[in-house]
C-alpha cells in the first residue's frame, strides 16, 4: 500500500535545512535521488521499498509541496479511490474520492496549542528525592486515589 | 578534519559514548521515561542519552495518531482496572505492574491534554480541562476519545524539551546489548548503526531503558502482495525489544501469548468505536448472531467461557463461524448509523459521520482507502470483520514480554518479585517498559507513556546508587564491528559471483529471510494458514526449521545502510519468533482460544498451567531454559 511521489510537484527538498519525507518514515522507505540513477528522475524522492509501507501517511502530511499521494496497495483496493490529507499547524483537512467519483470532506482539530509551544515542566512541582525509592509517586504528585480494601491482603 | 570519503559502507566511522544512563526506543514508552527521568536526574550530573531507529515525531505505534486512549481510570478505581485486564488476559497477569499502571495513568493524560492533545467532553463539559473534573466521551469503560492525528507529535515535543535535542540521536538501529566483562549477568552496553551516515555506535552506560516495541511481521500477514506491509500493529516494530534482551540473558515472560485482533477485513481499521461507541452489531453471512449461535463451544473453557468474555473468546466465537463456514462475517455499521441518527437532527448526522471517519483516518487511512477503492459508504453498506495474523506485544490486548522486577508497596506481593528497582529485569541494569514489560498488557499508549516514567524514577536511582561504576564491555569493539557489518561484507565478498544481485548462492537477501521466517510461523505455529492451530509434532518441524534459519541468517547480505537495517530487524524478528514457538511447545494446554490452539492439549487447565511461563535464553549455546513461576492473586475477584 504505497506512497508515491508526483514528478511534477517534488523539487527534492532543495534548500531545505532537512528533505522532509526521507526524515520522517518511520520505516527508512522515502529516499532521494541525488542524480536520477535510481529512478530516471533527478532531484526527487522515491519510496525504496513499496511493498513495506504501512501507509501511516507521515511523508504525505509533511510534504511542503504536497508532492506525496498514494495509491492504495494493488493487490487488494481497486484502483481509483484516493484519501489525501491537508495539513495546517493545528488541523487536518482530509478529501476522500471515491472510485465511483463520490467525494467526502472533514475537517478536524489536531492540537489545542501552539507548536512548539510546550514547556513540559513549567509549573510542575519540585521533585523531593527522598521520594525516590517510593514507587506510589512520580514527580508531578498525580498518583489517582486507591481503594485499599480492595486488596486481599491489606 | 576527517575527509568525506574516510568513511564508507563497509568501513564505518567508530563512535564510543559514555553515559549514565541509554534509552532505546523514541515510543510511547521511551518518550515518558524522557519526561520523568530529567526531572529526577536534576542537579546529579547524570548523563542521559535517546537513541530512535526513525524519526521521535512519527516513530513507533503512535506514528499515524491514535482515536482513543484507551487506559484511563477517572471515576473507575485501578482495582477494578486490575481485574477487567486479569479476565481479558485469562487469568495470567502480574497484578503488581497492572495496579502500578493503573494509579499512575491519569497524571500522563492530564500531561497530555496540558500539552495541547484535543480530548473529546461531554456536552456541557466542552473547554474544561480533565483534570479540572471535565468529562471525557467514553468509548468504553477505560477508553476517551480524542482527535489523535497529532498526538505523537505533541508527546514527542514534550519528551524532546525534557531531555534537550543534544541528547537525543535519531536513525541509530541498536543491534545488541553487551554484558559486562566482569559481571555477566550485567548489561554494560549497547551496539548499533546510523541508517544515514556510515558510523558505528557504542554506547558504555551503567543502565538502559530497552523499549523496541513488539514484534510484527514475524507471522505471513494476509496480504502477501504490495499489501504486505498492512500490518495492525506497525511493520517495524520488529521484535528488538524481545530478542535483545533475550539475547542478553533477560528471563522473559508469557512469550507464549500473542494478539490476534478482529479488525475491518484488509485495511485493518479499529472496531472499538464501531461496537462501543455506536453501537454497531457482528453477524454472520446470513444475518445471524454467530456469538449466541456458537455459545456451546465454550463449554470446554470452564469459567473462562462465561461473559464479559476475554478478547481472545469473542475471536473464538468468530473462528468457529468462519470455519464452519458461515462467513464473511460483517459489522452492521448501516443499522447502527441509522438508530443513532433517529434522534438527531442533520448537522448531528453529519457530525456522527465524521465521527466515523475520523476512527480511521486518526489511526489506520489505509482503512478508509480501502473504502473509497471499494465504494463502501459505512452509512450504506455493511463492512467485512477479519481476524489478522498474529503479533506479538505487551502493551495492547497482549502480554508478552519480559520478566521485571516490580514495586514494593503494593500488598501481598511475593519478595521474589521485586528484586531491586522497578521495572529491571533479570539483568542487572537492563529496565523496560510498554510493549517490553510482559505479564501486563492493557496499558495502551498512555499505560506505556507511564511505564517509561516509573522505569525512569528506579533508572536514576539505580545509577546514583552505582556511581563509581564503570562499564567494560565483554566484546571488543572490532569484534562487534566485524559482526554487525558481516552482511556487508558477505555482500562485497559473493556480490560478482552471479550476474543477477538478487540470487546468489552465498547469501541471502532480507526480505527472502523474512518470508521464510514468515512461511515457517504461518505453516506451523498457529498462523492464519491453520486456522491458528498447532500441535507438538508441528512445533517439532518449526523448531527444525527455525534452526536451519538461524543458520542461514549469519549469510544475510546487505547491499546498502537500509539492507543492514533490514537485516537486522528480521534478525531480531527470529530471536523473538523462536522464543514464541517454544513458549507454545511448553504451555500444553490451549490457554487462549482464538488467539492459538494447542489441538493436542485442547483444554485450558488451570490446576496445572495457572502460572507464568519463563524462560531464559544462552546465546553461546543456542539454549532455552523454561521454567514456570506460579500466579499470585492481589485483588479480590
Ligand atoms: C493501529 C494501532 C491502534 C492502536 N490503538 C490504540 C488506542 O486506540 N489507544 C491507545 O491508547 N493505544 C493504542 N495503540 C497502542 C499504543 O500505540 C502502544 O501501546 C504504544 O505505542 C506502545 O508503546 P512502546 O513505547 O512500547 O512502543 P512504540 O510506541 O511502538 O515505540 C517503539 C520505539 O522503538 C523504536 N525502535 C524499534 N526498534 C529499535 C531499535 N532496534 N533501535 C532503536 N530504536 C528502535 C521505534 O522507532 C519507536 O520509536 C494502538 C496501536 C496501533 C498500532
Ligand atoms: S518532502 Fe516532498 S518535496 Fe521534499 S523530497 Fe519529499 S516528496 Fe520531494
Ligand atoms: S506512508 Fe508512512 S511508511 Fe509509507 S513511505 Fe510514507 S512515512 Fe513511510
Amino acid at each position: 500500500m504505497p506512497t508515491y511521489v508526483r514528478t511534477d510537484q517534488c523539487d527534492g527538498c532543495k534548500g531545505r535545512d532537512k528533505t522532509a519525507c526521507v526524515y520522517i518514515c518511520p520505516h527508512d522507505l522515502m529516499k532521494l535521488d541525488p542524480d536520477g540513477s535510481d529512478t530516471g528522475h533527478t532531484m526527487k524522492a522515491y519510496n525504496q521499498e513499496p511493498e513495506q509501507c504501512w501507509e501511516c501517511y507521515a511523508c504525505v502530511k509533511v510534504c511542503p509541496l504536497n508532492a506525496i499521494e498514494v495509491r492504495h496497495y494493488a493487490d487488494v483496493v481497486p484502483l481509483g479511490g484516493m484519501v489525501q490529507p491537508l495539513r495546517a499547524t493545528d488541523s487536518i483537512t482530509w478529501t476522500i474520492r471515491f472510485r465511483n467519483g463520490n467525494m467526502k470532506r472533514f475537517e478536524f482539530p489536531t492540537r489545542t496549542t501552539a507548536e512548539d509551544s510546550i514547556n513540559p515542566y513549567a509549573g510542575k512541582p519540585e521533585v523531593n528525592m527522598d521520594e525516590i525509592s517510593n514507587p506510589g509517586v512520580l514527580f508531578t504528585r498525580g498518583t489517582h486515589a486507591c481503594d485499599l480494601s480492595q486488596f486481599i491482603h491489606s | 578534519m576527517t575527509m568525506a570519503n574516510d568513511y564508507f559502507f563497509g568501513k564505518p566511522e567508530i563512535i564510543e559514548e559514555k553515559v549514565d544512563i541509554l534509552i532505546i526506543g523514541g515510543g510511547m514508552a521511551a518518550c515518558g521515561c524522557a519526561f520523568e527521568i530529567m526531572r529526577w536526574a536534576e542537579g546529579t550530573g547524570l548523563k542521559i542519552k535517546l537513541v530512535d531507529k526513525a524519526a521521535m515525531d512519527r516513530s513507533g505505534a503512535v506514528a499515524m495518531g491514535l482515536s482513543a486512549i484507551n487506559t484511563y481510570m477517572g471515576e473507575n478505581d485501578p482495582a477494578d482496572y486490575v481485574r477487567y485486564v486479569r479476565n481479558d488476559l485469562m487469568g495470567i497477569i502480574r497484578e503488581d505492574l497492572v495496579y502500578d499502571v493503573g494509579r499512575h495513568v491519569d497524571d500522563s493524560v492530564h500531561n497530555f491534554e496540558e500539552w495541547g492533545l484535543p480530548v473529546w467532553k461531554q456536552p456541557g463539559d466542552e473547554g474544561k480541562r480533565l483534570v479540572d473534573g471535565g468529562k471525557p466521551v467514553r468509548s468504553g469503560r477505560w477508553q476517551i476519545m480524542i482527535n489523535g492525528e497529532s498526538y505523537k507529535g505533541i508527546v514527542a515535543e514534550a519528551a524532546k524539551k525534557s531531555l534537550g535535542i543534544e541528547n537525543i540521536q535519531e536513525r541509530v538501529f541498536i543491534v545488541r546489548l553487551v554484558t559486562d566483562k566482569n559481571d555477566p549477568a550485567r548489561v554494560a552496553g549497547a551496539v548499533g548503526f546510523s541508517v544515514r551516515d556510515h558510523k558505528f555506535y557504542i554506547y558504555k552506560f551503567k543502565c538502559c531503558l530497552i523499549a523496541a516495541g513488539g514484534a510484527v511481521n514475524v507471522f505471513r500477514p494476509r496480504s502477501v502482495g504490495e499489501g504486505i506491509g498492512r500490518t495492525w500493529y506497525p511493520v517495524w516494530n520488529a521484535g528488538s525489544t524481545y530478542a535483545m534482551a533475550a539475547e542478553c540473558g533477560a528471563e522473559m515472560t508469557m512469550m507464549e501469548n500473542r494478539f490476534v485482533p478482529t479488525r475491518f477485513k484488509d485495511g485493518y481499521g479499529p472496531v472499538g468505536a464501531w461496537f462501543l461507541l455506536f453501537k454497531a452489531k457482528a453477524m454472520n453471512a446470513y444475518g445471524e448472531d454467530y456469538q449466541e449461535k456458537n455459545k456451546h463451544t465454550l463449554e470446554q473453557y470452564g469459567k473462562y467461557g462465561k461473559p464479559p468474555y476475554g478478547t481472545c473468546v469473542r475471536n473464538h466465537l468468530m473462528l468457529e463461524e468462519m470455519r464452519n463456514g458461515f462467513g464473511p462475517i460483517y459489522i452492521d455499521t448501516p443499522t447502527a448509523m441509522a438508530e443513532l441518527a433517529k434522534n438527531m437532527t442533520p448537522k448531528q448526522v453529519k457530525h456522527l459521520e465524521a465521527e466515523a471517519w475520523e476512527d480511521f483516518l486518526d489511526m489506520t487511512i489505509g482503512q478508509a482507502g480501502v473504502w473509497a477503492g471499494e465504494n463502501i459508504e459505512p452509512e450504506k453498506q455493511p463492512s467485512e470483520l477479519m481476524p489478522t495474523e498474529p503479533y506479538l506485544l505487551g502493551s495492547h490486548a497482549g502480554c508478552a514480554g519480559i520478566w521485571v522486577s516490580g514495586p514494593t508497596d503494593i500488598p501481598g506481593v511475593p519478595s521474589h518479585w521485586s528484586w531491586g528497582y522497578n521495572r529491571m529485569t533479570t539483568v542487572k541494569g537492563l529496565f523496560t517498559a510498554g510493549d517490553g514489560v510482559g505479564a501486563s498488557g492493557h496499558k495502551f499508549s498512555s499505560g506505556s507513556f507511564t511505564e517509561g516514567r516509573i522505569a525512569a524514577k528506579s533508572m536514576v536511582k539505580f545509577a546514583l546508587d552505582h556511581k563509581g561504576w564503570k562499564p567494560e564491555p565483554v566484546h571488543s569493539v572490532h569484534d562487534l564491528v566485524e559482526e554487525i557489518y558481516r552482511p556487508v561484507r558477505t555482500f562485497l565478498e559473493h556480490k560478482d559471483y552471479t550476474t543477477a544481485i538478487d540470487v546468489n548462492p552465498h547469501y541471502i537477501t532480507p526480505k527472502m529471510l523474512q518470508l521464510r521466517l514468515q512461511k515457517i510461523m504461518d505453516e506451523y505455529v498457529a498462523g492464519v494458514a491453520t486456522w491458528y492451530r498447532t500441535n507438538a509434532k508441528m512445533l517439532e518441524v518449526a523448531e527444525r526449521k527455525l534452526e536451519m534459519l538461524k543458520q542461514d541468517s549469519l549469510k544475510t547480505r546487505a547491499k546498502d545502510l537500509h539492507e543492514l537495517l533490514r537485516a537486522w530487524e528480521n534478525y531480531h524478528r527470529i530471536i523473538a519468533a523462536e522464543c514464541h514457538m517454544r513458549h507454545i511447545q511448553f504451555r500444553e494446554e490451549t490457554r487462549y482460544p482464538g488467539y492459538y490452539y494447542r489441538t493436542d492439549f485442547p483444554k485450558i487447565d488451570d490446576d496445572k498451567w495457572r502460572v507464568f511461563v519463563n524462560s531464559k535464553y544462552d546465546r553461546d549455546s543456542g539454549k532455552w531454559t523454561f521454567r514456570t513461576e506460579p500466579y499470585v492473586q492481589l485483588i479480590k475477584d
